[in-house]
């Protein structure tokens, strides 16, 4: 058993502890917005929050979860995808196949939680998410753009 | 004569106009002809394209699949604009392939690779449009008594010009729905096309920022009952496991270790879906993860299989480089003569390793089998084939399956191929009346793709003592993809689709989108076919990718050899193609190429996929070998360009595509087994690999070129005669990955 507190809600699963994050989310809670990409938490499509920091939750079993953490996913990031993130991915049309983007939205929301105005350093360091449609280039574009609306 | 049906469910055969503007059309059969009304036969669709509701949304039925290539709302625009639809009020959807068939494939192919999409359909699409506005003016028409010739149409508006009376399509959608389509239509002229051409946003990105687009691996219970008429009151979940090894199959497995995990409903072997031999295991479970787990403990012999290993079969296409017997693609003039009085004969050979697409969603279907019928949710580039997948795995007429599609998270060429869907409806066929969702694990994406074929290229060339290049043999030698996928394709046991972008005009009218743009007075250009028993594919790009670096990474060694300016060596070839020539110019012009700035800029031009293409790129490359590409240059001229921002985001993409396979991707095999199982080992490009991407959209109009893919082919050979411009080396072998680029 598990209890989470995931966009607001508290939730209590049944699950074994070595579950990894992803798969409690998307079938425990039911939200499927984080996708399974690699599950070695390499190319960074499965990106929530926890306590408003990017996790890679492939690899995070929900037993090293306490249940005070609030874990937030893309379908809680806004309401209406007002996100200064999601704006700005809308204003420049950025997703392709789209599968890759909740994960990568997540990851510059996250990024940008702690910096809210990050260098292309910055954005080379901690933005590694791969993305095989190849919205890289928009992606930063996007990022410029967030911080902009932020 | 086209004999398609093409405008109406009341059976009018439609036949293509010579000009291939017009169409004839012959009221030839009763109404009801066509087959059983279907689901997305509403009685108030205007024609198979379109349908309008009352409140003037307008829905474009769109056969070919959207997989992040902006098909969707590029097909949309085509017909919005040849409808005078409000864009605004512009939704799609996709009719399935049940009921195509049984529309007697009214909405013809559902195939979508070889960047066919738009310029594959957009001939009969915007001809159903252009019909379907003519029928909604005649209704409004006869609504005022008045000739239809007194009425036009914009943004979904219908106007009579004498009286300024108006009405929107959705008041007389209803009334248009029942007139006879029009005996003949025109479409519109280029100059007046308002949204063909026009930036507009896509229409599938709003569910792509809020995660809630579905994607196959998302499906739930909920998603397969809005669609099924069965109530099944659960859905499973399935992991499997295929033979590592190439060709092995299942000996034993021992189910027991595992039927008693957490959620383990049933444990079982799959027969191969392209030969009989059992060579998979699966575990269906209550989760996916459940699933997983449980197969990862199960215990599985494997017997027999294929010793392959790349690094043994390097020494088969190092022969081929050599080899005596070859099948010729091109070639004129007198080789031998050229390279008996050459000056100087430059020789290089370069290689493309095994690619797999890795898209970024794992292979997945959903299927539920209810004993009399079969369904399947799937991402699939080929809605038909995979219809026919899940009959012929169910063992039901094709009449008692469907097929619901999804978008792709990524095709590339891999969701071509139905594997996948014949191993869901297996699987569902185990649990009756349930539904099943089978995810494959990314290791098994990368384990059982269809590879991108292993080929090396070497090349010859002859130069005169003023520097001109004088003859030129190109030899390929490697893998085949349609001897082992399409035999029947072959002619003569040749296949011509190895020399994509290399072929003369005239051999093979499905690749006269793949010509040589170059001249040159005497050339041979061959393939000594090596293949390995490896399974291939179309991986975006295809062929066009080697060829592109055989060819123009040569071209430039030729150039330097030569002492000439590469640009200028290669205008010199492209006299008799001012389009290749053009594109080239622009984006060597777009990068300053010339100006004496410290850059060092490579250059690529290429056709394919009937549209020309070009790069310069610039890298600067460390003191200890460490490279940097820091901006890239585009342009592409596809004749038309139906959404120029959509184009740009296709090209920068390509970049991403093309160089992440020249910087890291290599599939091997050793003992038969892929050795690259995820993207530690088998890397993608990051955003601190990627360049600036400047996209210069040159459409000259009067063609249908394709955009998706031909873009991929001019990436590495730019970026690697970049390299060489920076560091005087020549990278020739691939991927870059472990090379330090001053020492090669």
């Amino acid at each position: 058993m598990a209890t989470l507190k995931i966009n607001g809600e508290t939730v209590t699963v049944d699950v074994a502890d070595d579950t990894p994050l992803l798969w409690v989310i998307r079938e425990q809670v039911g939200l499927t917005g984080a996708k399974y990409g690699c599950g070695i938490a390499q190319c960074g499509t499965c990106t929530i929050h926890v306590d408003g920091s990017p996790v890679r939750s492939c690899v995070y079993p929900v037993g090293a979860l306490t249940g005070e953490e609030e874990i937030t996913t893309i379908e809680g990031l806004s309401e209406d995808a007002s996100h200064p993130v999601q704006e700005a991915w809308a204003e420049l049309d950025i997703p392709q196949c789209g599968y890759c983007q909740p994960g990568m939205i997540m990851a510059v929301a996250g990024m940008l939680n702690d910096n809210p105005n990050p260098s292309d350093e910055d954005i080379d360091a901690q933005i590694t998410n791969i993305c095989r449609c190849g919205t890289l280039a928009r992606v930063r574009k996007g990022i410029k753009l967030a911080v902009e609306k932020s | 004569m086209a004999d398609t049906g093409l405008l109406s469910r009341r059976g009018f055969i439609i036949g293509t106009g010579a000009t291939g503007l017009t169409i004839g059309i012959l009221a030839s059969c009763s109404p009801g002809t066509s087959g059983p009304e279907t689901a997305a036969e509403q009685l108030d669709e205007v024609n198979a394209w379109v349908h309008i509701d009352s409140d003037d949304t307008v829905t474009v039925r769109i056969a070919r699949s959207e997989m992040g290539q902006g098909t969707l709302t590029g097909l949309a625009q085509l017909v919005a604009d040849e409808l005078d639809a409000d864009w605004d009020k512009v939704t799609t959807v996709y009719p399935t392939p049940g009921e195509n068939l049984a529309r007697e494939r009214i909405w013809r192919s559902y195939s979508t690779g070889g960047s066919q999409g738009i310029r594959g359909s957009q001939d009969y699409v915007r001809e159903g449009a252009a019909a379907a506005k003519a029928m909604l003016i005649e209704a409004a028409a006869n609504e005022w008594e008045v000739p239809a010739s007194e009425c036009s149409s914009e943004n979904s508006i219908i106007t009579h010009g004498p009286t300024g009376r108006t009405v929107t399509y959705g008041a007389v959608a209803g009334a248009a729905s029942q007139l006879a389509p029009p005996l003949e239509v025109t479409v519109k002229d280029p100059s007046e096309w308002k949204i063909i051409g026009q930036p507009k946003k896509r229409l599938d990105t709003a569910d792509k920022l809020t995660g809630a687009q579905v994607y196959g691996a998302d499906i739930t219970l909920d998603d397969v009952l809005k669609d099924t008429d069965a109530t099944p009151d659960r859905l499973l979940c399935a992991s499997i496991k295929q033979s590592p090894k190439i060709g092995a199959t299942v000996a034993s497995f021992d189910a027991s270790a595992v039927e008693n995990m957490p959620g383990v409903q049933k444990v079982v072997s799959l027969k191969d879906p392209f030969g009989e031999a059992q060579n998979a295991v699966a575990v269906i479970a209550d989760t996916w993860w459940q699933a997983n787990t449980a197969l990862e403990a199960l215990p599985v012999e494997w017997e027999g299989g294929v010793d392959f290993s790349t690094e043994a079969f390097e020494a088969e296409l190092d022969d081929g480089l050599t080899s005596d017997e070859a099948f010729v693609g091109n070639g004129g003039g007198d080789l031998a003569a050229a390279f008996a009085e050459a000056d100087q004969i430059i020789e290089a050979s370069y290689n493309m390793p095994f690619q797999n697409h890795a898209c970024m969603e794992p292979m997945n279907t959903t299927a539920l089998y209810t004993g009399d019928r079969c369904e399947a949710w799937c991402p699939t580039q080929n809605g038909e084939a995979a219809l026919a997948a899940v009959s012929e795995a169910s063992g039901l007429p094709i009449e008692d399956c469907e097929v619901y599609k999804i978008h792709l998270g990524g095709g590339f060429g891999r969701r071509g191929a139905p594997d996948y869907v014949q191993q869901a409806v297996m699987l569902a066929m185990e649990v009756p009346g349930t539904p099943v969702k089978l995810l494959w694990t990314r290791e098994e994406s990368m384990k059982h793709g269809f590879f991108h074929p292993t080929t090396k290229g070497r090349v010859r060339g002859s130069l005169d003592a003023d520097g001109n290049l004088t003859g030129l043999h190109l030899r390929i030698s490697g893998q085949s993809i349609l001897a082992a996928l399409i035999p029947q394709a072959l002619q003569d046991g040749v296949d011509y689709a190895t020399f994509q972008g290399l072929l003369p005009s005239g051999v093979d009218e499905r690749l006269e989108d793949q010509t040589l743009k170059y001249t040159f007075d005497n050339f041979l250009i061959d393939h000594a076919m090596r293949n390995p028993p490896v399974r291939p594919g179309f991986w975006r790009g295809v062929n066009l990718n080697q060829n592109a670096i055989y060819l123009e990474c040569a071209m430039d060694e030729f150039a330097h050899a030569a002492g000439r300016d590469p640009l200028e060596f290669r205008l010199a070839h492209l006299q008799d193609n001012p389009k290749a020539a053009a594109v080239l110019q622009a984006a060597a012009d777009g990068s300053g190429w010339g100006h004496d700035d410290g850059k060092h800029r490579g250059l690529c031009v290429m056709y394919g996929f009937g549209a020309y293409v070009a790069a310069c790129s610039e890298v600067s490359v460390s003191d200890d070998g460490v490279l940097s590409i820091d901006r890239i240059v585009a342009a592409t001229d596809p004749g038309y360009a139906v959404n120029p921002q959509q184009i740009e985001a296709q090209v920068e993409g390509s970049f991403v595509y093309g160089l992440s396979a020249m910087l890291f991707g290599e599939i091997t095999f050793v003992d038969g087994e892929a050795q690259e199982l995820n993207f530690d080992t088998f890397n993608s490009m990051r955003i601190a690999d990627m360049p600036g991407v400047e996209t210069i959209i040159m459409p000259s109009g009067g063609f249908w070129g394709g955009v998706g893919e031909p873009t991929i082919a001019v990436a590495a050979p730019s970026v690697l005669n970049a390299i060489f411009a920076a560091t005087g080396k020549r990278v020739r072998q691939l991927p870059l990955k472990d090379q330090n680029l001053r020492e090669v």
